[in-house]
């Protein structure tokens, strides 16, 4: 694979540059998605008829095509990163809502009802009890969010070379160079796969009660 | 300057409606590349998920390859698929069932090992074959999951088929990339709500078929 690692010049990055901004543009996102869909899944959680309408909402949202996304959004933002983060963010916390909703819902009774009587207040039991026994289908959803988020980054290639690593296949077309496409592809999956594998280990450091074998999703 | 203004002026002007990039050719297009897609990947991801899943075998393999045809981009594989195999429906092809094999592959499977085992031990002990275990208990039961992950996949497959265009298919992508380039943002927004009205549609055809096909009697549980 001779010239794997040479990029054009025109990306005004390394290899690694825009390792760091494809992870950049795709994690992000997913972060900032965590931080709505806790408050919005509790709200979920405590009002119960929230839930279906917020469902149906985003449902509807991660129906509209991410180019299309991005594409209206130049016109508020401009091609930068901004306009990239927003969709792959909306689309997260499509992925996120219902995840940390069923986890915190399938939490049994009899356990908040010991976490109250063992004088724990809302704010404890929610963040003592009702999170880490949601833990594994929050985590679930997040290798979801994150996957494809680091995925469609690429996408963003097409608003003005704002997609990281997506910006490759640009280049593999313009300089008839298919290695830098296959550099794209698989630098992505790699990233995919790698992210994912740091979750697994992440929710087997989080949930030691948990069976090691088996229950894999 | 809004949405809605741009969506509304995208659909009133009567030269999108008819001739070669009328509406209703794209529109046709875009369900035939999606209903491409589903089948093909319902042919593989059905069949090896029901048995992995009866079996209750190979479901870490299964994670794996699911993971990684997540993690694989589909607008990055349209592009090296299209400068390797060059013009034609097959480069669009190959994204889209990459993109919908693991929903089809996990669900099918998790929904198939979820179901209650007493039933299935039931039928057993009445000597019914494997096959017939299968596909008259599991499957009946399994159903509404299995057609849920069926959902994401058209879902998923409805809303990246607009890449098609990309590589200079049609579709409705076409609105999206054409306006792109022409900074004609009436038909980047016409274009983006036709997709998200169809998937819309998608869900009301898949609530439909989960009505038809799903016994009443399992439907009251799930």
């Amino acid at each position: 694979m001779n010239g794997f690692f040479d990029l054009p010049s025109d990306l005004q990055h390394s290899w690694l540059g825009l390792v760091g901004l494809h992870v950049r543009e795709g994690l992000l996102p997913v972060l900032a998605a965590v931080l709505v869909a806790l408050p919005v899944a509790q709200l979920c959680v405590r009002f119960r008829w929230v839930y279906p309408p917020v469902l149906g909402i985003t449902t509807v949202l991660y129906s509209v095509p991410s180019l299309a996304c991005f594409v209206v959004l130049i016109d508020y933002f401009g091609q930068s990163e901004m306009t990239v983060m927003i969709p792959l963010a909306v689309y997260s916390l499509v992925v996120l809502v219902p995840g940390i909703v069923d986890g915190v819902r399938s939490v049994p009774p009899e356990t908040l009802a010991a976490a109250q009587a063992m004088g724990f207040g809302p704010v404890r039991r929610y963040l003592q009890v009702q999170l880490p026994i949601a833990a594994p289908a929050i985590i679930a959803g997040l290798r979801v969010a994150v996957v494809s988020s680091l995925s469609l980054v690429s996408v963003g290639m097409l608003i003005g070379n704002q997609g990281a690593l997506g910006n490759l296949l640009n280049d593999a077309t313009t300089y008839h160079r298919p290695a830098l496409a296959v550099n794209s592809v698989l630098t992505t999956a790699v990233l995919g796969i790698l992210a994912d594998a740091l979750l697994v280990l992440v929710r087997r450091l989080l949930t030691p009660w948990m069976p090691r074998k088996g229950a894999t999703r | 300057m809004n949405v809605l203004n741009f969506a509304h002026s995208f659909f009133s002007d009567s030269a999108h409606w008819h001739g070669y990039d009328g509406i209703p050719t794209r529109l046709v297009e875009h369900i035939e590349y999606s209903l491409e897609a589903l089948l093909f990947a319902a042919v593989i991801g059905l069949p090896v998920g029901l048995v992995t899943g009866h079996y209750g075998r190979g479901g870490n393999a299964l994670a794996l390859i699911a993971t990684a045809g997540r993690a694989l981009p589909s607008f990055g594989l349209l592009v090296l698929m299209f400068i390797w195999i060059g013009f034609g429906l097959l480069p669009v092809m190959i994204p889209l069932v990459v993109l919908a094999v693991p929903p089809v592959l996990v669900t099918t499977y998790e929904a198939i090992r979820s179901v209650d085992p007493s039933p299935v031990d039931a039928a057993r002990g009445m000597g019914m074959p494997e096959a017939r275990v299968l596909f008259q208990v599991e499957l009946p039961v399994a159903l509404p999951l299995i057609l849920s992950g069926l959902r994401t996949a058209a879902i998923q497959i409805v809303s990246t088929a607009t890449i098609a265009a990309y590589v200079s298919l049609g579709g409705l992508g076409r609105y999206i990339i054409d306006g792109l380039y022409q900074k004609d943002y009436e038909k980047v927004v016409g274009g983006a709500t036709l997709v998200a009205g169809l998937a819309l549609a998608t869900l009301v055809v898949f609530w439909a078929a989960s009505r038809l096909t799903v016994s009443p009697g399992v439907r009251r549980t799930g």
